[in-house]
């Protein structure tokens, strides 16, 4: 299997909330990557997983059974899925799927934060 | 292995609230699919499972993107006897919404082939290597089925992936039951051995299935009442009224 085209970077902002910067591509190729970024984001004490979108360069349908995937992990960890940084066309896509009834989708980090 | 590259943004369907079929032809029977929303595996009730089924076309002269275009131009012709797959004349883009006429297990219809179970899907996605459904609200599985091919070991593999859960009780029990994941397992196993067959290749088949959540969610055992194997075998049942009715009108 390939490399994913595909970067996160985990930053622990507080006690409760890891935030995982995604830079590249989501498909089903980054499963590996995002499930390791989970691993190091969601601690002892961590309540919610903030996804930064905004140098997000491409998602496909494999892309969302992934986003799927890691929210079934985090609600059985009770931790909250959140996210930010989506393109207009991503957030469509969230509204298409209905990703955005179970993932709380904000427009910066700040505001996701501030939801927790 | 790869994966398509770089579609554009045309390749999503653009979000609808509810769903509308049109062109629908006669012989079809059309329910449980118009003002439907469509239900992702975050709106099911059961178990959550991932399936994937592939078959590698070895020896076939066929790129991924060719395949695909090929599967998207026959898709009904691959599937197994007794179900009928009514797509939009103008082909399977994002957006567009298909009506299904299902056979029960082992290829069993109603009274004069009446369908088992009358559904849909929507489109949700289509570039050159890989298509997505969606399903509507009534369906056996709220979920999402994606159709793709791309190239291993100098081979060209076709593989559907289905990221699914029951969208009720009563669909859920069937699979618990066994019979369930049965005729699923079955129906797409046939899909890519016809596939396979269209380009010379008596294929084996492979499939891999994870249980991605063994929760049910409580919260949604309220899809039954859109369950639409009932509300078609109550439509089925009601053909005699409807045809005295039909005649009283004459």
């Amino acid at each position: 299997m390939p490399q994913a085209n595909v970067t996160m970077t985990v930053r622990k902002v507080n006690a409760r909330a890891s935030v995982v910067d995604i830079k590249g591509e989501i498909t089903a190729f980054a499963e590996n990557a995002l499930m390791d970024a989970y691993t190091q984001a969601g601690g002892e004490g961590v309540r919610a997983i903030v996804l930064n979108f905004s140098e997000l360069e491409y998602m496909n349908s494999g892309g969302i059974g992934l986003l799927v995937t890691l929210l079934i992990r985090a609600n059985r960890q009770k931790q909250r899925l959140l996210a930010f940084g989506l393109s207009e066309h991503y957030r469509h896509i969230f509204e298409l799927t209905r990703l955005n009834e179970a993932i709380g989708i904000y427009t910066t980090e700040a505001e996701a934060l501030a939801g927790i | 292995m790869s994966e398509p590259r770089k579609p554009l943004e045309s390749a999503w369907a653009r979000p609808v609230s509810r769903l509308s079929v049109s062109d629908v032809p006669r012989e079809a029977v059309n329910l449980n699919v118009e003002g439907r929303q469509v239900a992702g595996a975050l709106q099911g009730f059961g178990q959550m499972w991932q399936k994937t089924y592939w078959v590698r076309l070895s020896g076939a002269q066929v790129t991924p993107a060719g395949l695909i275009q090929t599967w998207k131009a026959n898709f009904p012709e691959f599937w197994p006897k007794g179900n009928r797959f009514y797509g939009p004349a103008t082909g399977l883009a994002p957006g567009q919404v298909a009506l299904l006429n299902l056979a029960g297990p082992g290829g069993i219809t109603g009274p004069g082939g009446a369908p088992v179970i009358s559904t849909g899907v929507m489109v949700i996605y289509s570039d050159d290597e890989s298509f997505t459904f969606m399903t509507p609200e009534g369906h056996i599985f709220s979920g999402w089925i994606t159709f793709s091919a791309f190239e291993e070991q100098g081979s060209t593999v076709a593989q559907i992936q289905a990221l699914i859960r029951a969208s009720d009780p009563l669909y859920e029990l069937s699979l618990r039951l066994g019979f369930g994941h049965k005729s699923e397992d079955d129906f797409w196993q046939h899909t890519l051995k016809e596939v396979a067959r269209h380009y010379g290749v008596e294929g084996q088949v492979q499939q891999r299935v994870t249980l991605m959540d063994p929760k049910v969610q409580w919260s949604q055992a309220r899809n039954i009442w859109q369950n639409a194997a009932v509300r078609t075998a109550v439509y089925t049942a009601a053909a005699p009224l409807r045809w005295a009715r039909g005649l009283t009108r004459r």
